[in-house]
Parts: C-alpha cells; sequence; structure tokens
C-alpha cells in the first residue's frame, strides 16, 4: 500500500460518517455549488477541461451519489453497488469532485485533473480512478455499456441499478439508438438513462447541430417508460420527484429527461457553445467565482 | 478429414457454457451462420441477440465482462472489426476487458458474397490494439482449446475464424497463445502460416522436398503475442523467412513477423498474402489461388528466397 492509498484510508474513515448522514436537499444545493467552484478553480488553474458540460451535470451527480446510488466507497468493487456511467466523459472533473468528496479518491486528488502520471484523467479511465464504473470519451459508448451490465443485473433478480448519464452529443451517435432500440427489447428494469438536456454542444446549440424534438417521443416509440414531464435538473426537489417517478415503474427501461443549462451558475458562460471547452482565465475567474459562490450562501443560508 | 471451424465453434460454447456459467453469448443476428445459435438454444437465457448492430453489441458486451461475466461476441470479421472498431479500441481494449471477439467468415471464406463480406484487414485492426490477444485458428481441432483459454484469459481475444469446411491436419497440438508449433522441420527456408494456409504450406513443403529444398513449416496463429524465440530460432538455422496468411500483406501476420525479425535477425522475406486490392464473389478455393494464396505460390516464393539468401 503507498502512501495515497494510506490518504484514501482517512479519508474513507470520515466518509462513512458522511455517508450515513442523512442530507436535506437544500445541503445538496450547496454540495454542488461547492462542486462547481472546486471544478471551475481545477479548469482555471489547469488552463484546460469543459466547465459547460460539467456546470449543467453538477446536481444530478451530486444527489444520485449522496441521495440515491447504494454503494460503498470503501468498497468500490462491491457486486451489488449501483452503477453510474458518464458516458458524455468531458464533465469527468465534475464527477471527480463528487468522487473526492464521497471518498473514493484521496483529498486533493482533484488538483491533479489532467496532470501527467495523475490518477484523474482527461475523460474518465476506470482503471485508474477508483469508483469509475467505465472509461468514457468517445461519446456514444455510455447506454450499450450501461445495457450488458444492467442484463447482467437482471440475471441475478435487478440487483443493482445502472445509470447512464448522457448529453445530446451522445445522442446524436447512432450506436445510442442500437442501445436505445435493444434496451426497448431487453427491457432490464434497473437501466436508467438520464438525459442532461441543455441544448448546447461543441458547435453551437442542439437546433442548430441536431435538433432532437419530438424527444420523449421517441423514447416512447422505442419502448422505453418515459415520464410525463421534464424534470428541473438544477433543482434537487425536482430531481428527487423524478426518482419518486422511476420507482412507480413496474418495468424498464427508464428515461429521465432534465431540464438543465449548460454552464449553469455563471452567466455570461450560460447557453454559450463557445463555454463548452475554453480555458477558464483569470479575467473569468474573477467574475465567475463571486457569482456561483452568492449563490452558494444562498443555500446555506436558508 | 475436413471440418467447418464454425461449427466447432457452436459446439464448443454448448460444452464450455455447461462448465461456466459465467459465459454468455452476444451474437448480431448471424448466429445460424455463426453457429453461436447452438448455445442459445442450450442457454437460452445467457444469450443476446442484439440485432444487426456490432457496435452496440461490443460495449453490451464490455458492460457484462465489468460485472465479472465472460462475453464471447460473435458476427462476420469484416463487421465486428471495421463497425465495432472504436468500442473494441475505446471499451473493450483500452479497459483491458475480457471479451472474446469471435470473428466468422474471415479472409476470402464468405467467398460468394463478395468483397463487402471478405475479411481481409482485420487482423490488421485487431494487433494494433494494446492489450488485444490476436489469433488466427488453423482447423477445428483448435476451436474448444482456444476458447478455453481465452476464458482463462485475462484481457481481450480476438479468435478468427474461416466459413468453410476445412482440412483438420492432425496436429500434435491445438494453437496455444504466444506459442508457435513447428509442423516440419527443415534447413532451407521457415515457411511460416496460419489459418486454412497452415495446409497449403505443408503441401507446398512436400513439393520443395522434392526440389531438393528442405522447409520448415511452422504455424503461426498466435499473431499476438508472436513467438519470437521460435521465430528467431527456425530463421537463424534456415537463413530466409515467408509468411503465408489468408489476410491483406498489410499489417498482418507476416508485418508482424516482420517487425520481430527486422530488429532480431534481418533476412531476406517474403509474403504471401492479397496484395493490397480487393477481392470478388467466386468459389472460395480458385478465389484463394487467384488472389495469391495456394500451395504452389508458396513454394515457388519459397524456392526464390532460398536464390536470393545465396546470393
Ligand atoms: C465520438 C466523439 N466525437 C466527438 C467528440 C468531441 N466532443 C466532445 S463533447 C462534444 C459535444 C457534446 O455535446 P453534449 O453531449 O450536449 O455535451 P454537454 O453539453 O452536456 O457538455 C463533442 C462533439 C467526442 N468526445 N467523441
Amino acid at each position: 500500500m503507498d502512501s495515497s492509498d494510506l490518504q484514501a484510508g482517512d479519508a474513507l474513515g470520515n466518509e462513512k460518517e458522511i455517508r450515513m448522514k442523512e442530507y436535506t436537499n437544500r445541503e445538496l444545493q450547496a454540495k454542488a455549488q461547492q462542486f462547481r467552484i472546486d471544478v471551475i478553480e481545477t479548469l482555471h488553474q489547469k488552463g484546460t477541461g469543459h466547465w459547460g458540460g460539467s456546470a449543467s451535470v453538477a446536481d444530478l451527480l451530486t444527489y444520485l451519489y449522496f441521495k440515491r446510488m447504494d454503494i460503498r466507497p470503501e468498497e468500490p468493487d462491491w457486486t451489488e453497488r449501483d452503477r453510474l456511467i458518464l458516458s458524455k466523459g468531458h464533465a469527468s472533473p465534475m464527477l471527480y469532485a463528487v468522487l473526492e468528496s464521497k471518498g473514493y479518491l484521496p483529498k486533493g486528488t482533484l488538483s491533479s485533473f489532467r496532470d501527467m502520471n495523475s490518477s484523474i484523467q482527461g475523460h474518465p479511465c476506470m482503471n485508474k480512478t477508483p469508483g469509475v464504473e467505465m472509461s468514457t470519451g468517445a461519446l456514444g459508448h455510455g447506454l450499450s455499456v450501461g445495457l450488458g451490465m444492467s442484463l447482467i443485473s437482471q440475471l441475478h433478480d435487478n440487483s443493482f441499478y445502472t445509470y447512464v448519464i448522457v448529453g445530446e452529443g451522445c445522442l446524436n451517435e447512432g450506436q445510442s439508438w442500437e442501445a436505445i432500440m435493444s434496451a426497448g427489447k431487453f427491457a432490464p428494469e434497473k437501466l436508467v438513462l438520464m438525459v442532461d438536456y441543455n441544448k448546447v454542444q461543441l458547435d453551437g446549440t442542439v437546433e442548430e447541430i441536431m435538433p432532437l424534438e419530438p424527444f420523449a417521443d421517441k423514447f416512447r416509440a422505442f419502448n422505453w417508460n418515459v415520464p410525463e414531464k421534464m424534470y428541473d435538473g438544477h433543482d434537487m426537489d425536482n430531481i428527487e420527484e423524478s426518482f419518486k417517478w422511476l420507482d412507480s415503474q413496474k418495468k424498464g427501461p427508464s428515461v429521465i429527461i432534465y431540464d438543465t443549462v449548460k454552464g449553469k451558475g455563471v452567466s455570461f458562460m450560460e447557453n454559450k457553445n463557445i463555454w463548452h471547452g475554453s480555458p477558464v482565465g483569470v479575467e473569468h475567474l474573477e467574475k465567475a467565482l463571486p457569482e456561483l459562490k452568492e449563490q452558494l450562501s444562498k443555500w446555506e443560508d436558508e | 478429414m475436413e471440418k467447418g471451424m464454425r461449427d466447432s465453434f457452436g459446439e464448443a460454447l454448448v460444452a464450455l457454457g455447461a462448465v461456466n456459467e459465467k459465459l454468455v453469448v452476444l451474437d448480431a443476428d448471424v448466429s445460424s451462420s455463426t453457429r453461436s445459435g447452438k448455445f442459445r438454444d442450450a442457454y437460452p437465457e445467457r444469450f443476446f441477440n442484439v440485432g444487426v448492430a456490432e457496435a452496440n453489441m461490443a460495449d453490451i458486451a464490455a458492460g457484462m465482462a465489468t460485472c465479472g461475466y465472460r462475453p464471447v461476441i460473435s458476427a462476420f470479421a469484416i463487421f465486428i472489426a471495421l463497425k465495432s472498431t472504436d468500442q473494441i479500441r475505446n471499451v473493450i481494449c483500452y479497459n483491458n476487458l475480457p471479451v472474446i471477439i469471435a470473428g466468422g467468415y474471415a479472409g476470402l471464406s464468405d467467398s460468394f458474397d463478395g468483397a463487402s463480406h471478405q475479411s481481409l484487414t482485420d487482423v490488421a485492426i485487431m494487433r494494433a490494439f494494446p492489450n488485444m490477444t490476436v489469433l488466427t485458428l488453423t482447423d477445428a481441432d483448435d476451436v474448444q482449446s482456444v476458447l478455453e483459454q481465452a476464458l482463462e484469459h485475462d484481457g481481450p481475444v480476438y479468435m478468427r475464424m474461416c466459413r468453410n469446411p476445412s482440412p483438420v491436419i492432425g496436429k500434435k497440438e491445438p494453437l496455444k497463445i504466444g506459442k508457435a508449433l513447428c509442423l516440419k522441420e527443415g534447413t532451407d527456408v521457415t515457411i511460416g502460416a496460419c489459418g486454412v494456409t497452415v495446409s497449403m504450406a505443408l503441401e507446398a513443403a512436400e513439393d520443395l522436398e522434392k526440389m531438393g529444398i528442405k522447409a520448415e513449416v511452422l504455424e503461426m496463429g498466435s499473431i499476438k503475442p508472436m513467438d519470437r524465440e521460435a521465430l528467431v530460432a527456425s530463421v537463424e538455422k534456415t537463413g530466409c523467412f515467408l509468411s503465408v496468411e489468408e489476410h491483406s500483406v498489410i499489417g498482418g501476420m507476416g508485418s508482424a513477423a516482420a517487425e520481430i525479425l527486422v530488429k532480431n535477425h534481418p533476412v531476406p522475406m517474403d509474403f504471401v498474402g492479397v496484395d493490397d486490392c480487393f477481392t470478388e464473389s467466386g468459389p472460395y478455393l480458385p478465389l484463394l489461388e487467384k488472389y495469391g494464396i495456394h500451395k504452389d505460390i508458396i513454394s515457388r516464393k519459397a524456392e526464390e528466397l532460398t536464390a536470393r539468401k545465396s546470393n
């Protein structure tokens, strides 16, 4: 065991208590906001990484890891754990912030993002980063892989959930539609596709690049469970409601479409494809941080 | 005796499914052709027909492998190697997941279907990926043993198989990962062959014998890892090397052997294989001959090599 393992061990000691804690949704809002701050500072320091899609998925990841998923950070390979695949792998820094906070990674790991020899790669790598269930980066793989996992779950009385998070980009790929069609056939009960529907891709808006509407109807046509409404992917109460809907489903697969904002939390970066992956300069950070912190203190105060 | 590798493949899957409950099989709407359908009949709950969607199939298998299962994905070599290249590279190989990739109908063996179905670049693609093991099976007797080895192997394995009944040559042992088997000893030229060309190389060696040329024949179906020691030792003795394969001469077994020899023991070399062109429909054996894969071509090139060596 090297020193980094020992640090991880220490972190896990605290983490067990953290994990036992029941968070209120307001506390989760604050947590997600803190992750945004950690991530934007990291992206600024490193001069590389994707802000827009990380910010838009912050609340979903926070809710999943701190309230929803049945996981054991101290035992990352536990067979019955719920799986999360971040198919939009460019949002990796947000996943790393969450994994570090959950105790999968030693404190301070996030600061080595994209460094040479780091355990946290530019895009998620399952063999380098504990807690990462599948390496992603090339868009479009996540749902197929998640389907494979959920089919094994199905062979074992649906012993675990598989959550797959995609953006519009993954759904541009033909493979995703192969996966959607085949999931409709095999109907694994605990396969859940979560769409971070921020309506902006790399080059432009979803309308400009590849419109998805009528979006929910596409899934209905492929025999998926689809809620009547879109949920607000930045509101923990709404996210909680979406899982109530999920838990009322009798069979699978299920998709939940979340209305989100690319670059959420920094007004001048929101809804702009330029902030998909542009470096965060000091002038940007100076404008962004006060706004992010102001909102954080609102969540903390209330 | 002749037997189709695919028939052995179906039988072996059924046999191994009985003893390995983690074995799952996926096919892309060609299970009656590849014979993986035999596994479906025996263990329907562990068989998944994903439809004509090879990319999806490869990644589903990857997901299953992360859960401790041992998936075999089965389809035509050309479509598995081309439609799911990204999935095999970025998900299966990058993560070193133990997925067995069974490429059927390889080489020219889907002969009448024509160039769209003939797979002559799959080995070049597969062997370029780190973590991948690449095996071209010699005959139907190799199939069960190769599957058993692949199921024990900690990482992805590509197993390349012929569609048609092909000679079963009665080797003393089946193909082994990392081993080149010497099938005939000789001192004048080393002929390394794989797949259905092994039996052609043996016939060529007999013809050469009559001309006074003693050819050594190596079964080199373990393309990656390749048996460096056996290859170099043989070539140190014979002084020249001829590769024979049912694949493009670009990037196949011959290229892999050349990469080893150029560093360790450069000698005159030549390649028998398809010479960087698209092929066509036709009966299997005449087609092989038309595209340069025949015992007479092997013996001619071997003879030329021995002449080059003495110059
Ligand atoms: C196969 C593949 N093609 C292209 C890219 C480059 N790329 C990275 S992110 C992206 C756009 C993603 O858009 P979306 O899914 O909407 O991401 P989000 O807005 O959630 O960040 C592209 C084209 C890639 N990573 N993989």
